[in-house]
């Protein structure tokens, strides 16, 4: 071992391992080979990402199969198809994102927030255009209709969500009641969005006469959309409380609904929340129910029980199909990208507030 | 407080299956009974029946009667709830409600029950449970602090606090200690020597030893066989059960020869 005290001492255990450094040579190498092979066949970015990424999954597994063995070669390919996989998967919501804060931060305005399109016309739409002034009129209107609409879903489909879910966890004992909501549920979960929409509009056109078009009824048709998530979600969260804890609050001495509501809701409260909220960003996109059930306005309507209402799916629907002016459509098209902007925010700040929640009450665990 | 339990007749089924055979049994108040018996004869299930516990099991019933001091326990017009805050459980596994802090579990029988309690009652009583359970000393500076944040053994006594906190007349134990270090197991066993001067305590334990040092009175119960309902073979002061059993079953399993 004479070369031993030349070389600083390689641990036993590492021997015949490649070093660190040795794949970020491969990844160097497939980098450069395939800026030539995309140059080849007309290099664009895309084209040179895909064939980098091919030799360096090849040469990869190459290097480790001759360096390490077979078992770490199929190792690593496994660990590159995975983080491949994961990157595939994510492009497609990054690029989502990033063309949308592209096109929709430039109509981002006060004025875009706060005021509604109630009088703003073609020649308005078109003077601005010549002139180059800001764009008038914004989504105010659309904004209000979105929040109470939605928050009118909310507050019909979460009680009879969360109550379907308690009498399915908590009291049933698997009879044909029981097995009747399940099957309903589930029907309820694959109902297009559409016929929601179509079957709130008859209700109400039954109940209080033809094209009764309010917030309300759009409320109930995303309603039927919401509560089968909301029952499923809580079904799910309160089958994973442990009945331990139901059984220690018995052994108190505590009731059965007092149980319920103290102990066993509080214990699975965030993952409800959380359930909730993805049936609330489940609904707050849709555009085809709101248009048969709320009709559309463009200017603001507080009232949810009278009126037309417009949502910002609707509002980002019209100003595409139907520009404000038919020859100058940019300011629309600017509108409308602003629109999804905020509603695409609305989603994630649903999000904060649903882990806010799910911190306040999730079980502490903290030493 | 505290009362005695007189058992006649009892059958305790799961469905159709009888887990439990014709078991009567006297149990005296202000005093330490141990159960013991192999794996699967019943003891929990019985242990259950007690305090109406096994009702939250589908379909599982009884036959026979449950007297706490005279007043049988199954009696068409009687509330399970108003048993279960009379006759407390401890169970095996300790189980903290993990949303609540050590003070918020040891006030639960209280709170989940929408009693109102002064401040200083809330306290007093908190403070009384837990040197009660030989907890206080622990865990006083972090009262706020997350229940299911203590060690397994304190958990335990934690849950013990827990049951003693809502004033019960008997406490049922089924394997307080089987998670439990030596130590720990032993600072339990102190708990209950001293409980019994105001509960009536029925523990059930896998450990001879521990029977032997904890309890005045112990019921062997055994199986004849798998599917067969288990039976209460013999019961009597721990002395005469350990030393001069009457049953050769009983002599068999305290003394290790079982099987
Ligand atoms: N929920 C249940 N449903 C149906 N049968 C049950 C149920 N719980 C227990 N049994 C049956 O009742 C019998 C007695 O069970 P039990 O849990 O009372 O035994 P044990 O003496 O406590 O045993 P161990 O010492 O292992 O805790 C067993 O045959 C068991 O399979
Ligand atoms: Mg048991």
């Amino acid at each position: 071992m004479a070369n031993a005290t030349l070389t600083p001492r390689r641990s036993q255990l590492t021997k015949g391992k490649l070093p660190n450094w040795a794949m970020w040579a491969v990844l160097a190498g497939a980098l450069i080979l395939g800026a030539a092979v995309a140059a080849l066949v007309g290099f664009s970015i895309i084209s040179w990402a895909i064939f980098s990424a091919v030799f360096f999954i090849i040469a990869g597994t190459a290097v480790t199969g001759v360096a390490e063995g077979g078992r770490k070669a199929r190792n690593r390919l496994a660990l590159f198809l995975i983080y491949g996989a994961f990157i595939v998967a994510l492009l497609p919501l990054l690029s989502v994102i990033w063309t949308v804060l592209e096109r929709g931060v430039p109509g981002l305005s006060y004025n875009f927030l706060f005021t509604s399109m109630n009088g703003v016309t073609g020649a308005i739409d078109n003077e601005s255009v010549a002139e180059g002034t800001p764009v008038l009129g914004g989504a105010y209107h659309a904004i209000v209709g979105t929040l109470q609409i939605t928050l009118w879903a909310t507050l019909i489909s979460v009680p009879i969500g969360l109550l379907a879910a308690v009498y399915l966890v908590e009291y049933s004992t698997g009879g044909s009641l029981a097995r009747a909501i399940t099957f309903f549920v589930d029907v309820m979960t694959g109902i297009p969005s559409i016929v929601a929409g179509l079957f709130a509009a008859a209700l109400f056109g039954q109940l209080f006469g033809p094209g009764t078009r309010t917030g309300f009824v759009a409320a109930v048709a995303l309603s039927v959309l919401m509560i089968p998530v909301v029952v499923r979600s809580t079904e799910e969260m309160l089958k994973i409380v442990p009945n331990e804890l139901r059984e220690a609050a018995y052994a108190l001495g505590v009731r059965k609904w007092r149980t319920i509501t103290k102990v066993v809701v509080p214990t699975a409260i965030s993952g409800i929340a959380s359930g909730v909220t993805l049936a609330i960003a489940r609904v707050i996109g849709e555009t085809a129910p709101i248009l048969v059930t709320a009709g559309f306005a463009s200017s603001i309507n507080w009232n949810v029980f009278g009126d037309w209402m417009s949502t910002l799916p609707t509002f980002i629907y019209y100003q595409i199909l139907t520009p404000t002016s038919p020859t100058a459509t940019d300011p629309s098209t600017q509108r409308a990208w602003a629109a999804a902007l905020v509603l695409i925010i609305m989603v994630m700040l649903l999000n904060l507030v649903a882990r806010l929640i799910a911190r306040l009450f999730a079980p502490k665990t903290s030493r | 407080m505290s009362k005695r339990i007189d058992v006649k007749d009892l059958n305790v089924y799961y469905s159709k299956f009888l887990a439990v055979e014709d078991v009567n049994i006297n149990i005296e108040a202000r005093s330490v009974t141990a159960f013991i018996g192999p794996s699967g004869c019943g003891k929990s299930t019985f242990l259950r029946t007690l305090n109406r516990m096994h009702e939250v099991i589908p379909g599982a019933r009884v036959e026979g009667e449950v007297l706490l001091d005279g007043d049988n326990l199954y009696d068409s017009a009687v509330d399970p709830v108003t048993v279960r805050s009379q006759i407390g459980m401890v169970f095996q596994r300790p189980n903290p409600f993990p949303t609540m802090s050590i003070r918020d579990n040891v006030l639960a029988g209280v709170k989940l029950n929408n009693r109102r309690i002064s401040k200083s009652d809330a306290d007093a009583l908190v403070e009384k449970s837990l040197r009660g359970a030989n907890l206080w000393n622990e865990v006083k500076d972090r009262l706020a602090r997350p229940g299911s944040g203590l060690s397994g053994g304190q958990q335990q006594r934690l849950c013990i606090a827990r049951a003693i906190a809502v004033s019960p007349e008997v406490i049922l134990m089924d394997e307080p200690c089987s998670a439990l270090d030596p130590i720990s197991t032993l600072a339990i066993e102190d708990l209950i020597n001293d409980l019994k001067s105001e509960y009536t305590v029925v523990i059930v334990t896998h450990n001879m030893q521990q029977a032997a040092r904890v309890s005045e009175k112990t019921a062997f119960f055994n199986i004849a066989g798998t599917g067969k309902p288990g039976k209460l073979i013999e019961y009597g002061n721990t002395t005469d059960i350990f030393n001069v059993p009457s049953e050769k079953a009983t002599e068999d399993y305290v003394s290790g020869r079982f099987g």
